[in-house]
């Protein structure tokens, strides 16, 4: 074998190889998402949704960890969607180019990459002690709404850069103030953009479970939450009280709860895919 | 009427940019408040020093370094199975796969990234303990093997994704006067195209690290809850995050040396990501600069 059968050898080598990385990784998610179905899908049934958790397992449901999920959902979005794009749009359009942009960039990209247990500690110490609002819905949705302002801040500015300079420029010559400029033109242009990422984002937050963990949400609560101040629990709570639990039928009940937390962040990122192709679809 | 508007408007928008210095202030400062109380009463040298810890024992001892051997080892052994699978998929994907192909799969791979991680902890705890059982007889329930193998998995996307972005920004002429050479696509790949995009993939494999030793109820589902000082990868170990959550998830009372330990962890936690972080940045600017 000369030197050349040897190379293109080893380039097909190589390439067998590739393929089989880049499905190792989807086949290890799909026996894994099949494992999950077979132990937690003849689990669920209307009782698992609407039922109280409880000390046995066939009896136990995840209503109280649903409600506090959807609770710790609109909350968190009412407090970062508008702060995360606001702040967007004053890095993108307003903001000079200067020491302090330099200095806010540096510092979200900083935050975006800050452990998420980490925004836990500061939950716990600011939101439930300094400010007294307990191991309420509150205060875990205002931390997971810190938690995930790096990602539609940055997620903002990609959409907004994506609007071409013409259009600004048009609407100035049409007489339009900054404002204007920004409420009539820019925000709906980018908003399939901007609606991608904070979905993604808020899809990142039902998942999360540590930070919750530390401001204080409980395994168990015997009621669903009733206003922002109550005591809480959300779905990835109960899937870790239910996974470090020996009987067998806990392990049941945390795969079918599984199955349901995997639904609603796969529909989410299905929705956030949705809008991100068909925005890409109008600048192009 | 109109100007004041306007002006009002830019502050507002000013100060919701404005929140993410005073998060940042606030997490340094809550930290190292907790901290110093903490190291009041608890020697710094001995935080580094001792083998030990067990805060929550009647002999109390605050070493952080088996804390700190637990969260490097699992993050080892992610890095470990991520960096060579992610490496390999940016190159075949940005090198060989046709552009159809690459459009499909690589959503589908940030799909590994969407899942929520405690449902990762229930698959290396349910799924790969078992199975490694049957291969390594004497390999714990809790082991910071399997933690870190499914941790591995996990950000897989993080390092192939960048890297194949990385990949995909060098210029074509590069690759053709390659080509031109005689080269093959592999030694294309490894000779000209990853070392133009090298700070890219430097920077994909820094923010994994930072990930992995962030990551928390992976580990704290199925590495185990005792902090012990060892490499050993089968027996169980505690990470940093994995005690964060223990301590939450007990009854500490909330002005005690128990309840400051989980804020001398997290600084520690916090420092060791902040320098991952900012290195990558630092990196990715000048890299920038590089190209445009």
């Amino acid at each position: 074998m000369n030197s050349i059968q040897k190379n293109r050898l080893k380039d097909q080598l190589f390439k067998i190889w590739g393929i089989a990385c880049t499905l190792i990784g989807l086949v290890l998610l799909a026996i894994f998402i099949g494992d999950i179905l077979i132990d937690g899908l003849r689990r669920i049934d209307w009782s698992f949704i609407t039922n109280l958790p409880s000390r046995k397992a066939e009896k136990s449901g995840i209503y109280t960890a649903l409600m506090g999920s959807i609770w710790i959902l609109l909350l968190t979005t009412i407090v970062a969607f508008p702060l995360g794009v606001a702040a967007g749009v004053y890095l993108e359009e307003y903001a000079k180019k200067n020491r302090f942009s330099a200095l806010l960039e540096i510092n979200i990209s900083n935050l975006a990459g800050v452990p998420s247990i980490i925004y836990g500690l500061l939950g716990l110490e600011v939101f439930v002690r300094i400010m007294g609002l307990g191991a309420s819905v509150l205060a875990g949705a205002l931390t997971l709404s810190l938690l995930i302002l790096p990602i539609i801040i940055v997620a903002t500015r990609e959409a907004i850069k994506a609007v071409p300079q013409s259009i600004r420029d048009a609407s100035y010559a049409l007489g339009a103030s900054k404002w204007q400029t920004i409420r009539n033109q820019i925000l709906p242009a980018s908003g399939g953009g901007i609606l991608t990422g904070v979905i993604l984002a808020l899809s990142r937050a039902v998942g999360e479970t540590a930070p919750l963990i530390v401001v204080g949400a409980l395994a168990y609560v015997p009621f669903a939450p009733s206003n922002p101040l109550d005591e809480f629990s959300v779905l990835p709570i109960q899937i870790f009280n239910w996974i470090s639990r020996p009987q067998h039928g806990f392990i049941e009940n945390a795969a079918a709860a599984i199955i349901i937390l995997l639904l609603i962040t796969f529909v989410m990122n299905g929705i956030a895919v949705y809008f991100r192709n068909k925005w890409q679809k109008k600048w192009k | 009427m109109r100007k004041i508007r306007e002006i009002a408007i830019e502050k507002a928008l000013l100060f919701s940019s404005l929140i993410t210095i005073a998060v940042t202030v606030g997490i340094v400062s809550v930290l190292a408040f907790e901290a110093f109380r903490f190291f009041s009463e608890v020697s710094i040298i001995d935080f580094f020093t001792d083998t030990q810890w067990t805060p929550l024992f009647t002999d109390k001892h605050y070493g952080i370094l088996p804390l700190l051997s637990g969260t490097l080892l699992t993050s080892f052994i992610a890095i470990s199975v991520a960096l060579p699978i992610g490496l390999s998929i940016s190159i075949y994907l940005s090198e060989y796969a046709p552009k159809s192909f690459r459009k499909t799969v690589k959503p589908l791979l940030e799909l590994l990234a969407a899942v929520p991680t405690v449902v990762y902890g229930f698959f290396a705890l349910v799924v790969v303990t078992p199975f490694l059982q049957g291969i390594i007889p004497n390999l714990s329930g809790f082991n910071s093997l399997s933690a870190g193998i499914v941790m591995g998995i996990m950000i897989i996307p993080f390092v192939s994704s960048l890297s194949e972005d990385a990949l995909h920004a060098v210029p074509t002429s590069l690759r053709e006067a390659s080509y031109g050479m005689g080269a093959t696509k592999l030694q294309t790949a490894f000779k000209v195209a990853v070392p133009a995009a090298s700070s890219g993939i430097i920077v994909s494999i820094i923010l994994a690290i930072s990930r992995a030793i962030g990551e928390t109820m992976i580990v704290a589902v199925a590495a185990g809850q005792q902090p012990r000082l060892t490499l050993d990868p089968t027996v169980p170990v505690e990470t940093i995050t994995a005690y964060i959550v223990q301590v939450s998830l007990g009854d500490v009372q909330h002005d005690s040396i128990e309840y400051r330990t989980i804020f001398a962890a997290g600084i520690t936690l916090f420092v060791f990501t902040f320098f991952l972080n900012t290195l990558s940045y630092r990196i990715r600017k000048k890299f920038q600069e590089k190209y445009e």
